[in-house]
């Protein structure tokens, strides 16, 4: 075949490129733009040089946003994935009662940030929701409004309650598609059931909870509406993450230098370990062949 | 359609064009000559666009240490970025 006509296919990865270049590259462009220059109004900048960098990253605010957002995210992968794999162990394998437990666990997926915000608000307000009430009945004296532990508690519980079936959907399809023959292997040498799932389905769902991982960890690491939507980041800056004090800064305070710096440097923490899981992927899939 | 409110400087626009044209540059290297996965100390095997990409990386991590311990000028931590590019690309 003739090699222009081989590359036709080129002019077809155009029309993402052109939607990429303005959703993404040139957004991304002005923020670098940004980053470097006090903004006075629009077409008003002062060139600081790096100023915004060093100030940003003496931060303590800033700081504290990154060590809570370290800390949630890590509980959150803590939390999902073992919880995740389980879930997938104990649902049918086949049959009717398969389609529909899949269907129930896949509920909370289809529930759009604010609204599993505010389906938690109302949850545990002590006065009208029904988790707040109920455990002010038995005597616990939970406020996600003005306890640090009752909200980042309630931020935990809404981000297991709304992304453990992804990791429940990709477990199961892992689980589904390990041949019967490494079980009747595992029956006739009388593996114990931990024995079955140590070595044979802990290793096949190594592609999919790498991927799991991966969509989970860089979802929580930008967290925003359902904390924002809860306690506003509250009480004080208890469950103030990355993206609310970046919305601070950008929004709230118009500090659009500072605000643009902080992008990059973020940007920069989520490529690095997007780069590192990346490679572990890479790897995984050389070793499984 | 005015663009002023990309607040481009001549600082940001040299950035970026340095982007660009190492983007057109390492498409024609491997135009001449493909670049094939090998492994060098890096923990996986990489290819020329891999190296760049970590040593990229990795030197704006530099800049932003030396941002972090010292308000020097950044021009004294070039060399040690460019260096670290060229250990990444060259034995990487």
């Amino acid at each position: 075949m003739d090699k222009w006509e081989d590359n036709k296919a080129w002019f077809l990865v155009v029309p993402v490129f052109l939607i990429v270049a303005f959703s993404a590259i040139i957004p991304l462009m002005t923020v670098v733009n940004y980053s470097i220059q006090d903004i006075l109004a629009p077409g008003k900048g002062v060139f600081v040089g790096v100023e915004w960098f060093r100030e940003i990253l003496s931060d303590s605010r800033l700081h504290g946003a990154l060590i809570r957002q370290i800390i949630y995210t890590f509980s959150i992968l803590a939390i999902e994935i073992p919880l995740g794999i389980m879930i997938a162990l104990l649902m049918p394998a086949r049959g009717f009662s398969s389609s529909i437990s899949l269907v129930i666990v896949a509920i909370p997926l289809l529930i759009p940030w604010n609204v599993v915000g505010t389906i938690f608000q109302i949850f545990g307000r002590g006065d009208i929701g029904l988790g707040g009430a109920f455990l002010h009945k038995i005597g616990i004296d939970y406020n996600y409004a003005s306890d640090s532990v009752d909200a980042w508690l309630t931020v935990l519980t809404m981000d297991v309650w709304h992304w453990t079936p992804l990791v429940v959907l990709l477990c199961f399809a892992g689980l589904r598609a390990i041949p019967d023959a490494y079980y009747q292997a595992a029956k006739i040498d009388g593996a114990s059931k931990w024995a079955v799932f140590r070595f044979i389905q802990l290793p096949k769902l190594k592609g999919v909870l790498i991927i799991a991982v991966l969509l989970r960890f860089m979802d929580s690491f930008m967290i925003y509406t359902e904390p924002f939507v809860l306690s506003g980041g509250g009480p004080g800056n208890a469950t103030t993450f990355l993206s609310q004090y970046l919305a601070q800064l950008a929004i709230g305070q118009f500090d659009l230098g500072p605000a643009a710096a902080f992008s990059l440097i973020y940007f920069l923490i989520i490529l690095l370990f997007c780069f590192i899981f990346y490679t572990f992927m890479q790897n995984a899939e050389k070793e499984n062949g | 359609m005015s663009m002023e409110w990309m607040a481009w400087t001549p600082v940001t626009a040299c950035f970026f064009i340095f982007i660009i044209l190492m983007l057109i540059g390492m498409t024609v290297w491997h135009q001449i000559s493909p670049t094939f996965e090998s492994k060098g100390f890096l923990p996986m095997k990489t290819t020329r666009g891999d190296r760049l990409f970590i040593g990229l990386l990795g030197s704006a991590y530099i800049y932003l240490i030396w941002i972090i311990i010292t308000e020097a000028s950044l021009w004294f931590v070039m060399p040690i970025a460019l260096l670290y590019i060229f250990i990444v690309m060259k034995f990487g």
